[in-house]
């Protein structure tokens, strides 16, 4: 089944073009990557499909799910499913992380139609999460990301999205600024979500997060659009000779 | 896009809920003031001659003063000829003794107040004094108070029951010719709540009062005495709404706090006087002096405001640090919306050696709103090894609101320590987008990014009041973000 279907997206940030064109398809149970040069387009297209206001899509369609996505606002797309994990997590002081998860948790539960969430189911959930996570249950009632290091902000939105069991989720350069051992936790979290009914989009800049989560295909993008598609032995490729024998490729 | 500006249009039909008047039958004088109208006050509370004389004092005192200008804030002159400055709901002769002989409609008022006297009072063990206009009308709890030796009752009631402790701490805080709303008001204040705890004893409850000004164009004058006794502590909680008019009315309070060797008042208040329409007309003018002293050595004052209504606040709740290692403390969190502005802060006078203070004020502003901190720490020559802590934060909302702080600094004594933060920021649209992709609605968002900002104010409430605090923080900042 097609999950999400990008067709010739085009978009803008602050009067620039940024996405030129950008097709894409996404099948249940398939694991993306979207590799590229900074500046090429990559976080662009994971907030375009998260429904950030600040861009405009200019052209194009995407359906999730045979809906059109681009028709819903942002908090819609996520009860439905699509899950984004930021690049840079903000903090919210004073807002317990396990609040906030919990109020996220029962968003989407209400838009299905199912009741709250019971408060014991959840902390049982919760913390077989975050033994998963190698997170210790002090994060529970610190501020969301209030003075968490780098890899703890990672950690913690992975533990967001294993809580809330997306359809689609988004991972924006989840493993930058991970030592080894966080990456392989990180990476172990992912692949416990992966499953037939689901997909995951992983935008990153390096082939070393592959290794630990191997996805079906790899994408290249670059001005905007995508240049080239893969296996993952276009990774490795990609590790070996960087990214300007395509870009010459494309202007010949 | 759309989703926000249909939270927009929410706000905008978004009523204030606590505007209906009651209809009942008052007894007023006609509006105007002169020496004949503070005398006419005095005889109809049947008061002795040494409070007519005070209040006369007063209004002499106030005829040579003039109206303050410096605090932020814009509006038009009242005429105070214009105000009628004393409104009693007419009653049958007798005061009622019991909850049964109050008004129904009066009880009726305090319901959709979302008060239920009865429940709520025997519920939450909180002891109501509901001040209505300027009589109170009902106090509960009375006997388990006087049990502990407590008195708790209205300020008319003190008067005449306990006319020595009145004569002794009246004005002892705030002096007459304190301030231009001061003077006004101890020149013609009708009734408020007198609260004495007798050396070492702990108030068994917390005590509140509710305030709530329902006559058009009347003023409110509410006085307010509270004193602990050696070793003595109390707790205070005062709640306030007004109805909905469209000519603004004027609410001059004073409170005074007396804290003796080694007792502790904490003083909360929930302020939700009607801020005005979204056009900025109507509205409460909140022009309060608000004062404790920390009288004997290891007293402590503790003053936690969450002001989210009037159209101008003016009030500064003070703490002079008399007594040594007396403790005064701050905490604040100012909401100003719509056309709403805001000045207000705290004094802290170190007088006593190691005295201690902390301040903590958050503000909030949005829509077109005015938010200003203004605070004075004050280390005085006497006043060794004295420390202050300050920490100001302010959170903006939409463009077209501002925030300002002016925080002042004496330091006369170079063993103290003084601390000062400050910050302002922005709703991130980042904080805000953070939340909508977790799939929670923008309004719950914003909620949540307010309460947490404010949660170290809150922890300092009451625990029921704290809940009611964030409820009333949601109500004021509906749709704030759009």
């Amino acid at each position: 089944m097609i999950l999400l279907k990008i067709t010739n997206l085009s978009a803008r940030v602050a009067g620039k073009d940024i996405l030129k064109g950008v097709d894409l398809e996404v099948r249940a149970g398939e694991v993306h990557a979207i590799m590229g040069p900074n500046g090429s387009g990559k976080s662009t297209l994971a907030q375009v499909l998260a429904g950030r206001e600040d861009y405009e899509v200019t052209g194009g369609t995407v359906t999730y799910e045979g809906r059109d996505l681009l028709a819903l606002p942002a908090e819609e797309r996520a009860r439905a499913g699509l899950f984004l994990g930021f690049q840079y997590p903000v903090e919210i002081p004073g807002v317990n992380n396990v609040y906030l998860l919990k109020a996220a948790l029962n968003a989407k539960r209400k838009a299905a139609g199912e009741p709250e969430v019971d408060a014991y189911d959840f902390l049982a959930l919760i913390r077989q999460k975050m033994k998963l996570m190698h997170m210790s249950e002090s994060f529970l009632t610190r501020g969301v990301n209030e003075g968490f290091s780098g890899g703890e902000k990672k950690r913690n939105e992975i533990l967001q999205m294993l809580v809330l069991e997306p359809k689609l989720a988004i991972l924006d350069e989840t493993d930058s600024g991970l030592d080894i051992d966080a990456l392989k936790v990180v990476s172990a979290g992912v692949n416990s979500l992966r499953h037939p009914s689901r997909a995951v989009v992983l935008v990153t800049h390096y082939q070393r997060l592959l290794d630990y989560i191997v996805p079906d295909q790899v994408h290249v993008l670059s001005g905007g659009r995508i240049l080239k598609s893969g296996d993952k032995s276009l990774a490795q490729e990609l590790e070996r000779r960087g990214y300007d024998w395509l870009l010459e490729t494309q202007v010949a | 896009m759309s989703s926000k500006s249909q939270e927009v249009e929410a706000v905008l039909a978004q009523k204030y809920r606590h505007g209906f008047v009651t209809d009942i039958e008052s007894d007023s004088l006609p509006p105007g003031l002169d020496e004949n109208v503070v005398a006419a006050i005095s005889r109809k509370k049947h008061e002795p001659q040494f409070l007519l004389d005070w209040r006369l004092k007063a209004y002499r005192h106030w005829l040579t003063m003039k109206e303050p200008t410096w605090a932020h804030v814009h509006y038009k002159p009242i005429d105070y000829q214009d105000i009628s400055y004393y409104s009693a709901p007419r009653a049958p002769a007798n005061a009622p003794k019991s909850l049964d002989e109050v008004d129904p409609k009066l009880l009726a008022t305090y319901a959709k107040l979302g008060i239920p006297l009865h429940e709520r009072a025997r519920l939450a063990g909180v002891a109501v004094d509901a001040v209505f206009d300027s009589v109170s009308v009902a106090t509960t709890f009375k006997e388990k108070l006087s049990k502990a030796g407590v008195i708790f009752c209205s300020f008319s009631d003190a008067v005449r029951n306990h006319p020595q402790l009145i004569e002794r701490y009246l004005g002892s805080v705030v002096p007459q010719g304190d301030n231009f709303f001061a003077a006004l008001n101890s020149a013609v204040f009708s009734d408020g709540s007198f609260v004495y705890v007798p050396p070492g004893v702990r108030c068994p409850m917390e005590l509140s009062t509710y305030f709530r000004i329902n006559a058009a164009k009347t003023g409110q004058f509410e006085r307010t005495l509270i004193i602990a006794a050696e070793g003595a502590s109390v707790s205070y909680l005062e709640g306030c709404t007004a109805p909905m008019r469209d000519e603004n009315q004027l609410h001059a309070a004073v409170v005074e706090l007396v804290a003796l060797d080694d007792a502790q008042i904490k003083y909360s208040t929930v302020q939700n006087w009607y801020p005005g329409d979204e056009n900025g007309l109507g509205g409460i003018y909140n022009f309060v002096t608000k004062r404790g002293e920390c009288r004997g050595r290891n007293s402590k004052i503790s003053w936690t405001q969450v002001e989210t209504g009037s159209a101008i606040t003016w009030k500064y709740p003070s703490c002079i640090l008399k007594g040594d290692n007396s403790i005064g403390e701050f905490y604040s969190v100012a909401v100003a919306n719509n056309y709403q502005q805001a000045d207000t802060g705290t004094k802290m006078i170190h007088i006593g050696r190691n005295t201690k203070s902390t301040i903590v004020s958050k503000g909030i502003s949005a829509g077109h709103a005015e938010n200003t901190y203004r605070g004075l720490v004050k280390i005085l020559p006497s006043a060794a090894g004295a420390r202050n802590f300050t920490q100001c934060d302010s959170l903006l909302m939409g463009p077209k609101c501002a925030a300002h702080t002016f925080p002042y600094m004496e330091v006369k004594n170079p063993t103290a320590t003084v601390e000062h933060e400050a910050s302002t920021s922005k709703i991130g649209e980042d904080q805000l987008f953070y939340c909508l992709q977790r799939g929670i609605s923008a309004e719950d968002a914003v909620n949540m990014i307010v309460s947490g900002f404010c949660k170290v104010v809150f922890k300092e409430l009451p625990m029921e009041f704290a809940v009611e605090a964030q409820n009333l923080l949601s109500v004021s900042l509906e749709g704030a973000v759009g």
